[in-house]
């Protein structure tokens, strides 16, 4: 079973459409990024995910549809939604209390195990804690609870290097197993590269690019050609060309291994250099892969 | 299931665990972290009881001489001598119980969105229904529990510090006792708080949808569409029918639900003024709680459709 099936969903806010005909399968096991620039309709795909939001279309989480049965998916299903959202004249224990007596699979001694690894206090107030603090604590609470599917809107919005760098380590080595399914949006899309198993970027209500990281890893290179070689690598017909220091980067899709590396230095891309490439080359009204 | 080589991280246990809570615990646990987050539903008829007990220890200082007084009045005037205060006591601190079912009532949604704290609360197992009755349940069930408790306590705590006093001085405590109704008027603040909480159910299902609906403001959107409403009819029909209609909703209860006439003495039987059977069978309160049911069943349906402000 596709821990999340979507076919055809839309979403419309009065005039402003967040969500033009989404089609999308997330297999069970899988970690996914969700990538755009804002108000792509990111969140909005997310919140219509977690039964926040009525939408039109079809939509199957972990076989549920999520806005009748919002109550039942919950058990399965956790979210850290954008940016902190812990009640802030809530305590630490109380949070742990609360959690555990309405979670059915919260293990208190997991989060509390986690959270005497960092310097979080189980008296103090979520208002006394710093940001990264709160995000540790909310991370803590979400990490104990045995769900199928995670979902991380901007998990780590605001949190200095340290404390992102931690978090998707602590995401990947102490939660993650291939039976549980995680979805995550992030603008700092290079420090979840290393982590995702497929990666969806959407733009304007609709996906623009739907691959696994493999696929990614195959298709795509980048090329720094020597300066006279830079005629021959246009003729390639790259899908985006940047200026950088004194060069020129261009970046191909599906193209003779090869023959690239005959005209220059040949890479792996980032997925933010391909990010730049596929919204720069489909501004406006992208009609992707997926129509 | 699928977490078979998990058993060394400890999932092991959890697929032993049952899968269902008992469907009180949700509640339970939801109108806890109420009494959490607004702690003025118990702090505040406690400090009223407090500065109450001020007022009555500074009283007590001459005890004494007024028993010396009132045990020379007649005996019916002795017993309001010795309750009134606190039958004032117990008015104020009712009032405060009122004015901070208003503040919670409004609070109670709209905090949530605004701090956008529901995203939190909506990421947990728990439907909108349990949510919007657990916050129904303070102004309902909670609030009158706590304003009985603490008149209650206040009033045994005066009639201890009264007697100390006496008996200090040499004075039977007994006249107090004697003159101190107290059972009675307990069953009375009892039945008027029960009066009133029914009698007030739409206000409170009125304030809780505000605060589920509004986005800013909630105080105003609650206050000025009731009195908008008053002036609009009577600029334009010249009449008061939905004047009338919350002056009674205001203050009904009170000619419903207890009756003064002459042959009784409200003193010596505070019990004869109660009406409870003419109390339940006014219309007026079956069609408030039809009301106020309805306005929580839109509070329900605006908590699962409104977005965080």
């Amino acid at each position: 079973m596709a821990c999340i099936e979507a076919r055809g969903l839309r979403k419309a806010y009065g005039n402003s459409i967040a969500l033009d005909g989404v089609d999308l399968k997330v297999e069970e096991g899988r970690i996914l990024g969700l990538i755009g620039p804002n108000g792509a309709g990111k969140s909005t795909f997310l919140n219509a995910t977690l039964g926040l939001v009525p939408y039109e279309g079809d939509l199957k989480v972990l076989g549920r549809n999520p806005w009748a049965e919002r109550d039942q998916l919950m058990r399965d299903v956790c979210f850290i939604a954008d940016v902190a959202v812990l009640p802030r004249w809530m305590r630490v224990h109380q949070a742990l209390d609360y959690v555990a007596g309405v979670h059915p699979r919260f293990d208190r001694a997991k989060a509390e195990a986690f959270l005497a690894r960092t310097q979080i206090k189980k008296n103090s107030k979520v208002r006394e804690l710093s940001k990264g603090m709160v995000t540790q604590l909310h991370l803590a609470l979400v990490m104990a609870i045995d769900a199928k599917l995670l979902v991380l809107d901007e998990p780590t919005l605001g949190l200095d290097l340290l404390y992102r760098k931690q978090f998707y380590d602590t995401l990947l080595n102490d939660y993650f197993d291939r039976s549980r399914t995680i979805i995550v949006t992030t603008h700092q899309v290079e420090e979840v590269q290393q982590i995702l198993t497929d990666m969806v970027f959407i733009n304007h209500g609709r996906i623009v690019l739907d691959c696994s990281m493999e696929d990614f890893e195959a298709r795509y290179r980048e090329l720094t050609p020597r300066p006279e070689c830079l005629a021959e690598a246009r003729a390639l017909k790259p899908i985006h060309e940047r200026q950088a220091i004194a060069r020129n980067v261009m970046l191909f899709d599906r193209a003779d291994r090869d023959k690239l590396a005959s005209l220059g230095e040949v890479r792996t891309p980032s997925i933010a250099d391909l990010f730049v490439a596929v919204m720069t080359e489909n501004p406006g009204q992208t009609q992707g892969a997926i129509a | 299931m699928s977490i078979s080589s998990e058993s060394a991280t400890g999932f092991e246990p959890q697929t032993a665990r049952p899968d269902k809570l008992s469907p009180t615990r949700p509640f339970y646990w939801s109108v806890r972290r109420e009494l959490w987050e607004y702690r003025a539903i118990y702090i505040a008829p406690m400090v009223v009881a407090g500065l109450v007990l001020l007022g009555f220890v500074i009283r007590i200082m001459h005890f004494p001489q007024m028993v010396r007084t009132a045990v020379a009045l007649p005996p019916m005037e002795q017993t309001l001598y010795f309750s009134a205060p606190y039958g004032i006591a117990s008015v104020a601190i009712a009032v405060t119980g009122l004015i901070v079912a208003f503040f919670y009532c409004l609070g109670a949604l709209y905090n949530e969105r605004r701090d956008r704290s529901i995203l939190f609360w909506k990421s947990l197992p728990i439907s909108n229904v349990t949510t919007v009755l657990s916050k129904a349940f303070i102004p309902f069930v909670a609030l009158p529990v706590v304003i009985f408790a603490v008149a209650l306590v206040m009033q045994l705590v005066m009639l201890i510090l009264g007697s100390a006093v006496l008996a200090a001085n040499g004075v039977s405590p007994a006249v107090l006792w004697g003159h101190w109704p107290i059972l009675k008027m307990s069953l009375v603040l009892l039945y008027a708080l029960a009066v009133m909480t029914l009698w007030y159910a739409p206000i409170y299902g009125w304030l809780l949808l505000v605060s589920s609906w509004a986005r800013s403001m909630a105080i105003l959107w609650a206050v000025l569409p009731p009195l908008g409403l008053c002036i609009a009819e009577r600029i334009a029909a010249d009449t008061s029918f939905f004047a009338s209609l919350l002056d009674y909703r205001l203050s009904g209860y009170l000619s419903e639900a207890f009756h003064y006439s002459k042959g009784t003495n409200p003193v010596a039987d505070p019990l004869a003024l109660l009406t409870p059977a003419r109390f339940l069978s006014t219309p007026g309160l079956w069609a408030g709680l039809v009301v106020a049911a309805a306005f929580l069943a839109g509070a329900i349906w605006l908590r699962r459709n409104r977005e965080p402000i």
